[in-house]
């Protein structure tokens, strides 16, 4: 597909558009296979897997089936669930999650920009945080279900836990990277310590802030899970519980499915989030297509 | 000819009086950047400072605005003792220094804004300006969309918004080609002669210096850098930047600043070589 060299203006304009279609074609003939690849792969593990167990019971209640799985949701989805209707337990789950995540985020933010402005602050907390950080953070679940009971706050407690920290290493971390130079313009320029930590050290912490999001949404879901999983009456993590107390695999799965679902979701929030505040950023070379 | 008034002046705009900084490196060693140094700015007068790398020029810079304290000696502006940021001073970067999730108008209006301006004044002051310096028609876009020179001018109409009385700029075009440079060095001479500012402009180049000077001042080689010659330029304003260098004069004050500089840069260079071949195995 290369242009030959001597040949008239419309010809050479002719042949330009041409190899344009010709690459245009290429392309999209590129995104196909790798989308039929894709279906091929799921079909063969998901295939793979109904193969293997088949119609064996013991098989069943080991690995779980995927048509059993299916199943399972579709009967969630119908009748509803042991301990009430599937909504309900999403919403349970969801609702600690966000609550968590939204205060567990927010503390973040304020600890991490206040200990990266105040050279004080940081030089007597940090010991303590390096502590607290190297804690097995989840076992602390156990703690506040003996102190707070099986309801939300418990369940809350722990992914604030789970998420405050992720938020204000990334927070205090992009305070520390932010251009000195900024901060002297905008000082100079008349800016007050507020002003600047507005209008100059938050946005540019925010690319690392936004960056721990992705990372800590996981975590409180991972929260909110694990918290009912230890003590709790409704939301997906029971009905995981209970799942593996009766010997359904397929509960378990579907239950997981049904996090997968969330999980991607506000993932997808996330990174629209991520676009419109970050929307000044020159355009970043286009990456593999993940 | 506008030259600004040098003997009948009764307080200088800027008055630096044996000013010695030191600074402690993070191994816990003090590094001295200037000492003993003198300098005295006038209203209005645009003062260049040469000098070989790491002979404080910067420094200076820091402790007229405010930035830094002296360690020893006493620095004035405006009569009044330094201390916090110093008002009416505006700052040019040698980097970039625009924010850059703000758009152009929105980081022109800056000043204003921190100020207290309300931000229709605020946004109207900075059109204003944007205009003076060629850039109407650029202020929703956000600075990694223009170019480097583009970007000077944001930060040129950025500091000379708030009508300062001194401008201090750290070696402002260096990072730009040598045509948009001298562009620059042309504009920044019309845009000085609107408000006439003191200017304390450090560079690198003595070129430079000289075509946009009305004083040179060449610094000794640090560590512990201090004046070594000043120079009256008397070139006639206005000056066209990219031809004033071929100008009989302009040869002849080049050789007699060049040969203050000479043996200066050459101990900075013989230092900087020393401590390679220290550290080369």
């Amino acid at each position: 597909m290369t242009v030959t060299a001597n040949l008239t203006t419309a010809g050479e304009k002719h042949e330009v558009s041409v190899n344009e279609r010709v690459y245009r074609s290429k392309v999209r003939r590129r995104k196909l296979i790798v989308h039929l690849t894709q279906l091929a792969f799921l079909v063969v593990v998901i295939g793979g897997w109904e193969l293997y167990v088949g119609s064996d019971s013991r098989k069943i209640i080991l690995y779980g089936v995927p048509s059993g799985i299916v199943s399972r949701l579709h009967t969630w989805v119908a009748d509803g669930t042991a301990i009430g209707s599937l909504g309900d337990q999403i919403k349970t789950t969801l609702e600690e999650a966000l609550i968590g995540f939204a205060i567990g985020t927010a503390l973040g933010i304020v600890a991490g920009i206040a200990l990266g402005r105040i050279r004080f602050l940081a030089d007597v907390f940090s010991p303590y945080i390096k502590v607290l950080n190297s804690i097995p953070r989840i076992v602390l679940g156990s703690v506040f279900v003996l102190a707070f009971g099986l309801g939300i706050e418990s369940k809350v407690l722990l992914v604030i836990v789970l998420v405050f920290f992720g938020v204000f290493f990334n927070a205090f971390q992009g305070v520390r990277e932010v251009d000195r130079n900024l901060i002297a313009n905008a000082t100079i320029l008349g800016g007050s310590p507020w002003q600047v930590t507005r209008q100059v050290i938050l946005p540019s912490a925010f690319t690392w802030i936004i960056a721990s999001l992705h990372v800590s949404f996981g975590f409180a879901l991972i929260g909110a899970i694990v918290g009912e999983f230890l003590g709790g009456s409704h939301g997906l993590g029971v009905l995981i519980k209970n799942a593996q107390g009766t010997f359904d695999a397929n509960g378990v799965w579907a239950a997981m499915v049904i996090m997968g679902m969330v999980a991607l979701l506000a993932e997808w929030f996330i990174t629209k989030l991520e676009n419109r505040l970050l929307r000044w950023r020159p355009p970043q070379l286009a990456g593999p297509d993940l | 000819m506008r030259l600004p008034q040098h003997s009948d002046s009764g307080t200088l705009a800027i008055d630096l009086r044996a000013v010695t900084k030191r600074f402690t490196t993070p191994s816990g060693a003090t590094y001295t950047a200037l000492k003993d140094l003198n300098l005295g700015v006038v209203a209005g007068e645009f003062c260049a400072i040469v000098g070989p790398t790491g002979c404080g020029k910067s420094t200076t810079l820091t402790l007229v605005s405010g930035l830094e304290r002296p360690s020893l000696g006493t620095v004035k502006v405006h009569g009044a003792d330094v201390s916090g940021i110093t008002p009416g001073v505006a700052f040019m970067f040698q980097t970039d220094a625009v924010l850059p999730w703000k758009t152009v108008l929105d980081n022109v209006a800056l000043g204003p804004r921190f100020r207290g301006t309300s931000k229709s004044a605020a946004n109207t002051k900075a059109r204003d300006w944007l205009r003076r310096v060629g850039l109407a028609g650029f202020e929703d876009r956000f600075p990694h969309q223009l170019s480097g020179g583009m970007r000077k001018r944001v930060a040129l109409a950025q500091s000379l918004i708030n009508e300062p009385r001194i401008l201090l700029m750290d070696e402002p075009f260096s990072a730009l080609d040598v045509q948009t440079r001298s562009i620059m060095s042309n504009e920044l001479l019309q845009l000085w002669d609107l408000t006439r500012p003191a200017v304390v402009f450090v560079t690198h180049d003595l070129e430079e210096a000289i075509a946009l000077a009305d004083k040179v001042v060449v610094l000794t080689a640090g560590p512990g850098g201090t004046v070594k010659a000043s120079f009256e330029i008397d070139l006639p304003r206005p000056r066209v930047v990219q031809e004033i260098r071929f100008e009989q004069h302009f040869v002849d004050l080049y050789h007699q600043i060049w040969e203050a500089l000479r043996s200066e840069v050459d101990i900075a260079y013989a230092q900087t070589t020393a401590a390679t071949t220290k550290r080369a195995p």
